[in-house]
């Protein structure tokens, strides 16, 4: 029996960005014992990356905004795949849910009348962002942070000890949930620092993992988005869906290196900026779908004009949806037609006065200036798609975040459902707000509902120490390094933004070497603080996920949101009807259909019945 | 375009350590976390380094690069020469855990000390209303990345072990700040910013404002603003006069 | 836990020395000019062109020029070597002292407390501003007070010397008062005063717009101490070799 340290608590989070925060917060002031356990310093989740703003149908700008239309526009940006329960509860709750964020002392952008301000963006009728200039994300995790700090105060001043009912374990990997007949019992686990392991014995787990951007070469996405909490879950008993969607970012830096993959955001665009290619082409106008062609100007002139007078004219094609853009860069890029780094132009400089770019977007200017050493509003950036958010994820309750395995519960981007097959930007924040509360609410009444405890054996606390431990007993093996840039590499290639039966079928016989590779990986030093060992361990959570990735989308032979197959470019009324489900036998991955659950009447009826027969089949209609 | 660049990267733990010299490629455009990355998948492996979004925005991967607190992933390449040895060592001010990574509970324990925001208890949500113009000062200050790279340059604490004690530190005087210039925060924070976080220890050097990646105004807009709000209240003669005279209980 | 074990004093590799030395450089050579100055107590009025030397006003004791003396000589001649400038020197050299740029600049270059950011100190102990003599700088704002009041006095002195005409003189000693007017405005404890210890500034729209004015002259506050110092100093120079007859001044008008 190997030596751990041991936890008791009630409730566990795992994850410590806007969704695990806001859980946390929820299951103790529900009274149960929480800990939260996050890879980073507390506060350095991957949230603070968004830009934008949360979307919540206050009616702040324009009175007219409610719940229903946030539901249509959220419904619509995912193609109708998306749970309609959960997009529904997301659009009721949202606005109470920033309202909430006010009490816990965040400060957003003011409306004259002194409400919280709200901008346009990508999808969504109305002016519906909250925002704090361009580090909204920033602003929402400092906010839960600082709450989880006052409600450990509230702990001080009652039992003398800040960490009573509320504890963060920084920097601490969990590398797997102990089940215990057919439930949740804990959580196993190892301090970064050190390499001590820790077990934790707790009847629930919330996951609040994030994505798992990691698994490709070219991400916006942070080192800590191996998709832990998606694998987790699998290895728990639980089920994955819709894993093949994934959002590529049109625009992510493309140069210097270090930072390929970084996030430009959409308001570049929005303000003016334009996508050319090295014939200084504006090529936007050869990509406009059948579809959008009555919404999409289809020459310079018009294009222009809109953004004075919105009214009267068509909207730019760069405005067009974010698969869209990112196909479009993907083929100039192919055709020979990219920039020297390999993306295309993107430019601001030409378009507004240098003044009104520094005022209208400072952190871009300053991240080109700072990283690339390009002033944007002198010479183009360089810019090209780059994943961004994974829709999939842990299939759960929409209510109480729940999954099919006792006592787990998922909430942010490691669930799955909400966003369907695109999630619309500013979505995400309040997703994880308003299903981060509602899994810790899950999980409470959880675990107040149980007559006994599960407890931990000795033998699972001693499978997940020996599968810890693995890469230290190979010698000789393969570099974890070299394993994961193939890994990237592979699904970058062939499982990316456009994707072909063949590759697929290619891109799953690689993993299945890489699995086979993975066996025998071996590290150097010892436990303490040792990056090789921690990748090794994540990359076992990749190789899984991105197996689910792959698996799926080669069933899925439709085009829809974050999935383009290229033999198969429509999108399917039939196929709107059906879920892809990942789940783990063994070491073996399934995937197989399931059929969605229809559409509420009274939801339904929030639709016109002609925009319906683009996404239902007539049997649905009828 | 590259070129072998040399490095001296410290390497230890807190029983013990040195400077190592390597020799790493560097190509055009990197950052000096990249040359990190670069030695780590080829040449020490276990070589611990803090780092997370590469962009300026989280704040975990503060050192110190040829002495001056930095952020790894935001000093590029090229604002050195290809002959110079740049040296990267772990923060100084906090007690190291092994190569560039250092333990910062200090900051936590510090975060803890500063009273909550306290809202006015009659506000429901959604009823809060406050001007721009209003919240302006304390956004400034929610700027901030928590990086701590002000926390350790200032020599209240890099210098004197012994004031960690007393000394809340630029980032959470600043944090006190933020609160009383919240437009609806109700605490009084201004006592307690010189009796229990140590505002009298600042003397106004302005490091922390020098190495702020947020270019924050720390010390003219947080720091020296609560000094007078503390003289309004403290050392004011006609104020300390009437306390001496009249014995005010 | 300890920290790294490193020995080095520092591992800067840039010139961070030459800061703190050109500060204090720069500061002994006014000290050693004000002084000088000082208790020279002669050549500080010009009575062709009624120029005051800034450093010279008010002068207010007996042994001041009757002429120099625009408000009276209320006070009895002054014991020894003392000279007229030591009455108001205190509140002038106590504004400046207790200013929170002046305080930054000689806590580094004099006390090297610390010498440059990430460059040890020498100092075994530090207790900062919290005890005496240092917590008197807390009394900056007062300093601030009398300082405005003795500017008043120069604007005064300035403006009464164009009586008899206009010369480089008169140029010279109007730019001065706006240097010392725009470092004086430019003060953290003016700006705190102006607007800045409000809470709402919605409520008060034109202390909040005097807080913006003083905002942002208090950006160039360093950039205001150092010239408007340099520049009294070359004033009084000027007003000196006129007076003493070394230079004739150039007139343009009369």
């Amino acid at each position: 029996m190997p030596e751990v340290e041991r936890h008791s608590f009630d409730v566990l989070v795992i994850g410590a960005g806007g969704a695990g925060l806001r859980a946390a917060i929820e299951a103790r002031e529900h009274g149960m014992r929480t800990a939260v356990l996050c890879k980073s310093l507390f506060g350095k989740a991957h949230t603070v990356m968004a830009e934008g703003g949360i979307a919540a149908a206050m009616g702040n700008v324009n009175s007219s905004d409610s719940w229903q239309v946030h539901f249509r526009d959220t419904m619509r940006g995912g193609k109708f795949l998306n749970n309609w329960r959960m997009a529904e509860l997301h659009a009721q709750e949202a606005p109470q849910r920033v309202w909430e964020l006010e009490t816990y002392g965040a400060l957003f952008d003011r409306t004259k009348d002194g409400k919280i301000s709200q901008r346009n963006f990508g999808g969504h009728e109305y002016p519906r962002l909250a925002h704090v200039g361009d580090r909204t994300g920033l602003e929402l995790i400092r906010t839960l942070q600082q709450k989880i700090v006052s409600l450990q105060q509230e702990d001080f001043a009652e039992f003398g000890h800040y960490e009573e009912r509320l504890r963060v374990f920084q920097e601490f990997t969990v590398t797997d949930l102990v089940v215990e007949e057919g439930r949740i019992a804990g959580a196993f686990g190892y301090w970064r620092e050190s390499g001590r392991f820790v077990l934790f014995e707790a009847p629930a787990v919330i996951l609040a993992t994030g994505g798992i951007g990691k698994s490709f070469k070219v991400t916006s996405n942070s080192w800590e988005y191996t998709g832990d909490g998606h694998a987790l879950a699998l290895r728990a008993g639980a089920k994955l869906i819709n894993m093949e969607f994934i959002q590529f970012h049109p625009t992510g830096m493309v140069w210097p290196p270090s930072v390929k993959g970084i996030l430009v955001t959409e308001s570049v665009r929005g303000d003016g900026g334009v996508l050319r290619n090295t014939e200084n082409k504006r090529f936007m106008f050869d990509y406009i779908p059948e579809v959008f062609k009555d919404k999409y100007a289809d020459n310079e002139e018009e294009a222009d004009r809109w953004y004075t007078d919105q009214a009267n004219n068509r909207r730019p094609p760069e405005l067009l949806p974010r698969d869209e853009v990112a196909r479009a860069i993907n083929s100039e890029v192919k055709a020979g037609r990219g920039s020297p780094h390999g993306g295309v132009f993107l430019d601001v400089s030409t378009r507004l006065p240098a003044e009104e770019i520094r005022r209208r977007l400072p952190s871009m200017h300053h991240q080109f200036k700072e990283l690339a050493d390009v002033d944007i509003t002198a010479q183009p950036m360089e810019v090209g798609p780059t994943c961004h958010y994974v829709m999939g994820g842990v299939e759960v309750d929409p209510d109480t975040a729940a999954s099919s395995v006792n006592g787990l519960f998922a909430c942010g981007e490691v669930s799955g459902g909400m966003h369907g097959s695109n999630r619309l930007g500013g979505n995400s924040l309040s997703d994880l707000l308003v299903f981060g509360r509602r899994a810790g609410e899950g999980a409470a009444s959880y675990v107040r509902g149980l007559s006994e405890r599960p407890s931990v054996s000795d033998e699972a606390v001693a499978r997940a120490s020996e599968t810890a431990l693995a890469p230290f007993q190979a010698e000789g093996g393969e570099n974890p390094y070299t394993l994961h840039m193939e890994l990237q590499q592979s699904m970058n290639d062939l499982v990316g933004i456009i994707r072909r039966e063949s590759e697929m079928q290619e891109a799953l016989e690689r993993l299945e070497k890489l699995k086979e590779r993975a066996q025998s990986l071996s590290v150097e030093g010892h436990r303490q603080f040792n990056p090789g060992w921690h990748l090794a361990l994540d990359l076992r959570n990749m190789l899984l996920v991105s197996e689910c990735v792959a698996r799926a989308a080669l069933l899925r032979t439709e085009s829809r949101g974050g999935h383009t197959r290229d033999d198969a470019p429509a999108m399917s009324a039939d196929w709107r009807r059906k879920l892809l489900v990942c789940s783990l036998d063994g070491t073996r991955v399934n995937v197989e259909e399931q059929a969605q659950i229809p559409i509420r009447k009274d939801l339904l009826d929030l639709f016109d019945r002609a925009e319906l027969e683009k996404y239902l089949t007539p049997e649905e209609l009828s | 375009m590259s070129y072998q660049g040399k490095f001296r990267v410290w390497r230890g733990d807190d029983t013990g350590g040195a400077l190592e010299d390597f020799t790493v490629e560097v190509n055009e455009g990197e950052v000096v976390l990249d040359i990190i990355h670069r030695l780590q998948a080829t040449q020490a492996p276990d070589l611990a380094v803090r780092w997370n979004c590469k962009a300026g925005k989280c704040g975990s991967c503060s050192a110190e690069i040829n002495g001056k607190p930095r952020l790894l992933c935001m000093t590029r390449m090229s604002t050195f020469t290809e002959d110079e040895v740049i040296t990267v060592t772990p923060m100084r001010t906090f007690p190291v855990i092994r190569d560039l990574v250092t333990d910062v509970s200090f900051n936590y324990t510090k975060a803890r000390e500063i009273p909550s925001f306290t809202p006015p208890k009659d506000l429901a949500p959604g009823e809060y209303r406050m001007q721009q113009v209003d919240v302006e000062r304390s956004q400034e200050f929610r700027k901030c990345i928590e990086c701590f790279l002000c926390q350790n340059t200032c020599h209240v604490i890099r210098d004197h072990e012994e004031n960690k004690e007393a000394f809340a530190g630029p980032r959470f005087l600043m944090r006190v700040a933020e609160l009383e210039m919240h437009p609806l925060d109700t605490a009084d924070r201004v006592d307690s910013a010189q009796e229990s976080h140590g505002l009298g220890l600042c003397n106004i050097t302005k490091c922390c404002s020098e190495v702020c990646p947020e270019h924050i105004h720390i010390t003219d807009n947080a720091l020296i603003p609560m000094k007078e709000r503390v003289a309004d209240r403290k050392y004011d003669p006609i104020v300390w006069l009437g306390n001496k005279l009249f014995r005010r209980s | 836990m300890a920290r790294a074990e490193i020995a080095a004093r520092t591992l800067r590799t840039d010139r961070w020395w030459l800061p703190p030395l050109t500060t204090f450089v720069g500061l002994l050579l006014i000290s050693i000019y004000a002084a000088f100055r000082t208790f020279q107590g002669d050549y500080y009025w010009v009575d062709q062109y009624h120029y005051l030397t800034p450093m010279y006003s008010p002068c207010l004791s007996e042994e001041c020029l009757p002429a120099a003396a625009h408000f009276g000589r209320p006070l009895p001649e002054l014991p020894g070597f003392l000279t007229p400038p030591v009455i108001i020197l205190p509140f002038l050299l106590g504004f400046r002292v207790t200013c929170y740029y002046y305080r930054k600049a000689y806590y580094r270059a004099a006390w090297m407390s610390p010498p440059a950011c990430a460059v040890a100190e020498p100092h075994t102990k530090y207790t900062g501003e919290t005890r005496f003599p240092l917590i008197a700088q807390n009394l900056h704002r007062y300093f601030f007070y009398a300082a405005s009041i003795l500017l008043l006095i120069n604007i005064y002195d300035a403006i009464v010397a164009f009586g008899t005409g206009v010369g480089l003189g008169n140029i010279i000693l109007l730019v001065n008062v706006g240097l010392l007017g725009a470092y004086t405005l430019s003060c953290h404890s003016c700006r705190h005063i102006a607007g800045g210890r409000l809470k709402h500034f919605s409520k008060h729209p034109v202390r909040y717009w005097m807080w913006t004015q003083v905002s942002k002259l208090n950006n160039r506050h360093m950039l205001l101490a150092w010239t408007s110092l340099v520049f009294v100093c070359l004033t009084d120079l000027y007003v000196a070799l006129v007076a003493s007859g070394t230079i004739s001044d150039l007139r343009i008008i009369n």
